[in-house]
């Protein structure tokens, strides 16, 4: 089976912080929003390069999604940063009406997403974002698994119109998607081949699901891994693909399983292919302090849980 | 440049559309928007530098942003009056396929708007964006916004006050509709602000009071007064006193009208009121 080589661990609010850099140095357009957290979502540098292009907002949300709104009129591309947490839940309405209604060509781009932000607790861990974003029509939900994804996700967004959710993490993650690689939105990417289980994964549980895939291999079974990076407009073909070869799938996520990729996984499913599913998510809980580690395998989130429900699904074939 | 009876005229004319469009339908925001009638006949026919024609991004001219925008009725007339589109249109008002919609939106893609509104209190923070956005691109118009007064018992108005000194926006003048009413009654029973001047004042911005706010020769001088004190370095806010329901005597001083359409007597009253100057739509 094809494996995959970790380059060294990095986060991927770091891939954040470097394309925003990038597209400040190649996009006039491009304009930051940050409200108080310029080293948590790494926007240093691009404040340093372009000071009258960045807009430090303060401890005020719902301002800076009406104040990143306004940009766009007059042609700016406007990237917020804050926590996902603040990035979704805090300022929904203001979303809603502002950007997603309004047709408003702005990039929430929200870093500490998930359990992996660790010892802060649930107060931060927002395990719903991809659930209150995906809702909301028209807009593009993307989360990313690595520090070159995420930087090319951040480069490719600015040349997309219309509002992008672009949620990334904390921690220093597996760094193993190509440097160079050119981000296509809603483009799932097949990482192995395999004909006995199609595992679906997003943002950090992509590795997960490669580790898994290698430790099924041992055990004889065939899993096949795609990482849907962009969860809406979700990738169906590539899906309905696989589970046509393979007659049972695995979603994995750092998400509620209410509102997450699963949920959208299991409607295309539904829709066009019924298909015996196991999902790899919370379980309509929050999180809670400890460390990345310590929680995702508390709450089922890493590559033993994958392996397991890549176990059970086969059952039900 | 028109005179004042000139603009006295596209007012009436716009309070009888405002009562015609929701009449029809039996539903929208006949209060509020009567009580701003001469305000955006003013602001749209002789205070702002507009392009022709329609454009989102709207370099090289003034921009208005509707905060409370149940006003819808008065907003969508004064549109139309103005060219954005056409009379006609108002007769779709509230309808299923309108480009009218309850609340503004661009959504349907109606000349004129640019932003939804409808939740309040967001739209001082897009006026905030807006007008930086135009000192990025080095375009020297200015950004004009209206807001309800109950509207600012929405906390994110003060997160933008806040904002709009510290940054120095000013390039913006953002109005105040002070009618004192809200839907459950006067502001000062629901719940009273106390002084919005030194509330504004205290945050750090210049305040130019309009105390008749109905009256267009007063609104013509408040806002050239503010507009005298943009460009240095402080958001300008104009307190514009207003009666809600103005020009139709029995909407006139109450809450009662804040979203309650006329039946066929009272329309008829309203229209009496206010005898046809450019022709209905």
């Amino acid at each position: 089976m094809k494996t995959y080589t970790n380059t060294g661990n990095k986060d991927t609010r770091s891939g954040f912080g470097a394309g925003l850099t990038e597209l400040g140095r190649t996009n006039p357009n491009v304009v930051a929003l940050c409200a108080d957290l310029i080293g948590s979502l790494k926007m240093d540098q691009f404040i340093k390069e372009n000071p009258e292009r960045f807009f430090q907002i303060g401890i005020a949300e719902a301002n800076m999604m009406g104040i990143a709104a306004g940009l766009t009129i007059g042609g700016k591309i406007p990237f917020t940063g804050t926590f996902a947490n603040f990035s979704t839940g805090r300022v929904y309405d203001q979303i809603r009406q502002s950007i997603a209604y309004s047709d408003k060509n702005v990039k929430i781009c929200a870093s500490h997403a998930g359990l992996t932000l660790g010892e802060d607790g649930a107060t931060h861990q927002i395990l719903e974002d991809l659930g209150l974003m995906k809702m909301l029509p028209g807009m593009t939900v993307i989360n990313t698994c690595d520090y070159n994804q995420t930087k090319a996700a951040t480069i490719a967004i600015a040349e997309h119109y219309g509002p992008v959710y672009l949620r990334f993490g904390r921690p220093s993650v597996a760094n193993f998607t190509p440097e160079d690689q050119t981000f296509e939105i809603g483009k799932a990417l097949h990482l192995v081949d395999g004909t006995d289980v199609t595992i679906v994964a997003t943002g950090h549980l992509v590795w997960e699901a490669l580790e898994a895939a290698k430790a099924l291999n041992e055990k004889g079974i065939s899993a096949e891994v795609i990482d849907i990076h962009t969860i809406k407009p979700l990738d169906a073909k590539a899906i309905i693909d696989s589970v046509s070869k393979t007659k049972c799938i695995v979603t994995a996520e750092e998400h509620n399983h209410l509102g997450g990729l699963g949920e959208s996984v299991a409607r295309v499913l539904a829709t066009h292919q019924p298909t015996p599913q196991e999902f790899v998510a919370t379980n309509d809980t929050f999180g809670e302090s400890g460390t990345p580690a310590q929680l995702m395998e508390k709450y089922g989130l890493n590559s033993a849980s994958i392996v397991k429900a890549c176990e059970t699904v086969l059952k039900r074939k | 440049m028109a005179n004042t009876q000139q603009l006295e005229d596209i007012t009436t004319q716009v309070r009888r559309d405002i009562l015609r469009m929701v009449h029809k339908v039996n539903s929208g925001h006949p209060g509020g928007s009567l009580g701003c009638a001469e305000f955006f006949v003013t602001l749209y026919n002789e205070i702002m530098d507009r392009k022709e024609g329609f454009d989102m991004n709207g370099i090289g001219e003034d921009l208005f942003f509707l905060s409370n925008g149940h006003i819808s009725p008065v907003y969508y007339s004064v549109l139309a009056r103005a060219g954005y589109f056409p009379v006609d249109e108002l007769n779709t008002f509230r309808l299923i396929n309108s480009r009218l919609q309850g609340h503004p939106t661009t959504h349907e893609g109606l000349p004129g708007i640019r932003i939804a509104s409808g939740s309040l209190g967001q739209g001082m923070s897009v006026a905030l964006g807006a007008a930086q956005a135009k000192k990025l691109n080095g375009c020297n118009h200015l950004i004009y916004s209206l807001h309800g007064d109950g509207e600012l018992q929405e906390g994110q108005n003060w997160e933008a006050i806040m904002y709009a000194s510290a940054k120095k926006v000013d390039n913006i003048i953002s109005t105040i509709d002070l009618n004192g009413q809200q839907i459950d009654g006067a502001t000062d029973t629901v719940l009273p602000m106390g002084s919005i001047k030194a509330k504004f004042e205290a945050f750090g911005w210049i305040v130019v009071e309009i105390e008749e706010g109905n009256n267009i020769d007063a609104i013509l001088k408040g806002m050239a007064e503010a507009k005298s004190k943009t460009g240095n370095g402080k958001p300008v806010c104009v307190l514009l006193k207003t009666v809600m329901g103005n020009g139709v005597d029995f909407m006139m001083h109450t809450h009662a009208w804040h979203g309650k359409a006329p039946n066929d007597e009272q329309l008829a009253i309203g229209l009496t009121q206010n005898a046809e100057t450019l022709g209905d739509y």
